[in-house]
């Protein structure tokens, strides 16, 4: 019953490992065709941009391009993402094991309502994710003043930043546990308790263990959009220049800055990151039987 | 005691209490509050100021953009994304769990990243501008970029809801059908669509929800021309550099609205589809 709303993350790709015993009498006119025009309509949203990125990167040469990746300002941004996504990732990994533990081990009134309102951070822009806590932290919120008596930034800071990226990325780990463990039942923890174990020695022998790669995809598909987020951290970041200006918000600046072959580099560099989540999660569905499902 | 037990089923599993506390405690603190300031906020103000704020004619605008655009790029979406997994799922052809997998790169991208890649595509100079410009389209700092954009974004939402489906559905009843004298098109029709179309509507509201609140993809080729390409969430950031924090969230609050009205038609979507699969 568990509600299955707006998502950021697709759900996984399952493929069909039946023989196409009838799809095979489809005329070859028609397969080749809807195969070509498939094919083409990927290529010309899908693989033509991520092309683009790469030649406009190197379009002035490699020594423009390692100039750019080599900048301060850039290396600057890069630790940003670095550090915002590595305290965000950890705090929403915890939430996810203990929300999953509660949703999925247990039966309570308003279950459905708490699975449903974890997912409610991907059914909200990514703009009004940075606007909720500057409504909150800002000179103007509702703690503004008390923060700034004590000289406390959030807004135009790190933790504005941290706080942005949490909640973009809140459902990741904690719907695909949630998936996961609640098709797994209780029965193999029930057992490790009559047996004796303590309730960490069943966490960390019985649990852990079935949920390792299910756990593991949440935390890439959370990690690439931490580093990745744009509209909810252009908010609460204030755009300073080697402070609080993650990767994709330098690429925002150096092309309007007309620097593009600049912006493409940064850019390229998430889109590695990109490609390497792509592959990752491939990995992890064939790991997770996914394909088979 | 009693009550405890009438909140919860019995278990003899521990780490309810502290797991549930936490999960509750971290939710209420991270969303639920913050985002209740919105409403708040929206609210703190005048009926009259708030009105003037939603019904002011760059606004309507920029809503009439947003919600026209994402409709528009939830049905080239839905028919894009409908294509590419009919052919992953039925046909074989060399390269095709490379295709598979590149269908999430628009999710997995930056939107930022997507957003200047797609403009340099699409402006008249472009790989792709250069052959629509003199044909007459303009994509690039036009309504139609913004589609585009959103089309991009929405393209994965749509084959991972019908994939499976696809997958999962019965060919003996193709093959039923054939046997009775059905033709290809009438199959298609008459029994795959049926058994497909709960699910391409969840992906097309998926994609449409999701390009509602879009931000990052859509200003680069936008171009952000007052009163034509301007999209309700840049209209929030504007709002907001002028310090106008009661107006951003009166058109926050109006967006979370429609947001959370397509996330229960697509919750009611998806359990009506579910007894459709139980029943037949």
């Amino acid at each position: 019953m568990s509600a299955m709303p707006i998502s950021s993350a697709p759900p996984a790709a399952p493929s069909s490992i039946r023989p196409p015993s009838y799809a095979a009498q489809d005329p070859a006119v028609v397969r080749w065709g809807l195969t070509a025009l498939a094919l083409g309509a990927l290529g010309l949203f899908i693989v033509l941009p991520l092309v683009t990125i790469f030649v406009e990167a190197f379009r002035k040469g490699a020594a423009v391009y390692l100039a750019a990746v080599r900048q301060p300002d850039t290396i600057a941004a890069i630790k940003l993402s670095l550090v915002a996504a590595g305290i965000a990732v950890p705090l929403n990994l915890v939430f996810g094991v203990a929300a999953a533990w509660a949703v999925t081990k247990f039966q309570f009134k308003g279950r459905n309502v708490l699975i449903s309102l974890i997912d409610i951070p991907f059914a909200v822009s990514p703009v009004v994710a940075g606007l909720v806590y500057v409504l909150v932290f800002g000179a103007q919120g509702w703690l503004g003043e008390w923060l700034a008596a004590r000289d406390i930034r959030v807004i135009f800071a790190l933790p504005g930043i941290v706080l942005a990226t949490v909640f973009v990325t809140f459902p990741f780990v904690a719907r695909e546990l949630i998936a996961l463990m609640e098709s797994q039942g209780t029965e193999e923890e029930e057992a490790a308790l009559v047996l004796g174990a303590t309730g960490w020695q069943m966490f960390y022998k019985i649990t852990l263990p079935n949920i390792k790669w299910g756990l593991l995809y949440g935390v890439v598909l959370c990690t690439a959009r931490a580093l990745g987020e744009f509209g909810a951290v252009s908010v609460v970041s204030g755009h300073i220049r080697g402070e609080t200006n993650t990767l994709p918000l330098h690429v925002e600046i150096l092309y309007n800055e007309y620097n593009y072959a600049g912006a493409f580099a940064v850019a390229s560099l998430l889109s590695v990151v990109a490609v390497i989540t792509l592959g990752l999660k491939k990995f992890l569905e064939w790991k997770t039987g996914r394909e088979s499902r | 005691m009693r009550r405890r037990t009438n909140f919860r089923r019995p278990s003899v599993l521990p780490g309810f209490w502290p797991a549930f506390s936490y999960a509750v405690l971290y939710l209420s603190l991270i969303v639920l509050i913050p985002l209740s300031a919105v409403f708040l906020k929206a609210a703190s103000t005048s009926w009259g100021h708030l009105w003037k704020t939603i019904s002011a004619p760059n606004v309507v605008a920029s809503y009439e953009l947003s919600f026209g655009a994402s409709l528009v790029a939830g049905l080239a979406s839905a028919v894009v994304g409908f294509l590419v997994a009919w052919v992953l799922v039925r046909y074989q052809f060399p390269g095709k769990a490379l295709a598979d997998a590149l269908v999430d790169l628009p999710f997995a991208l930056p939107t930022a990243v997507a957003g200047i890649a797609l403009t340099s595509l699409y402006t008249e100079s472009g790989w792709v501008g250069r052959y629509l410009a003199p044909l007459g389209i303009k994509v690039a700092f036009t309504r139609l970029g913004v589609v585009v954009a959103l089309t991009f974004i929405g393209l994965p939402f749509v084959v991972r809801s019908v994939q499976p489906v696809l997958g999962d559905a019965d060919r003996e009843l193709e093959e039923a059908a054939a046997s009775l004298g059905a033709t290809r098109w009438q199959i298609f029709r008459r029994v795959i669509f049926p058994i497909v179309r709960p699910a391409l509507l969840t992906g097309f509201a998926l994609a449409f929800a999701r390009a509602l609140g879009e931000y990052g993809s859509v200003i680069f080729i936008s171009g952000n021309l007052p009163m034509k390409t301007e999209i309700a969430p840049l209209l929030i950031v504007t709002k907001l550099e002028q310090y106008d924090y009661a107006g951003a969230a009166a058109i926050a609050a109006v967006m979370l609205v429609a947001s959370f009205a397509v996330l229960l038609g697509v919750n009611a979507l998806q359990r009506r589809s579910r007894g459709f699969m139980e029943t037949g």
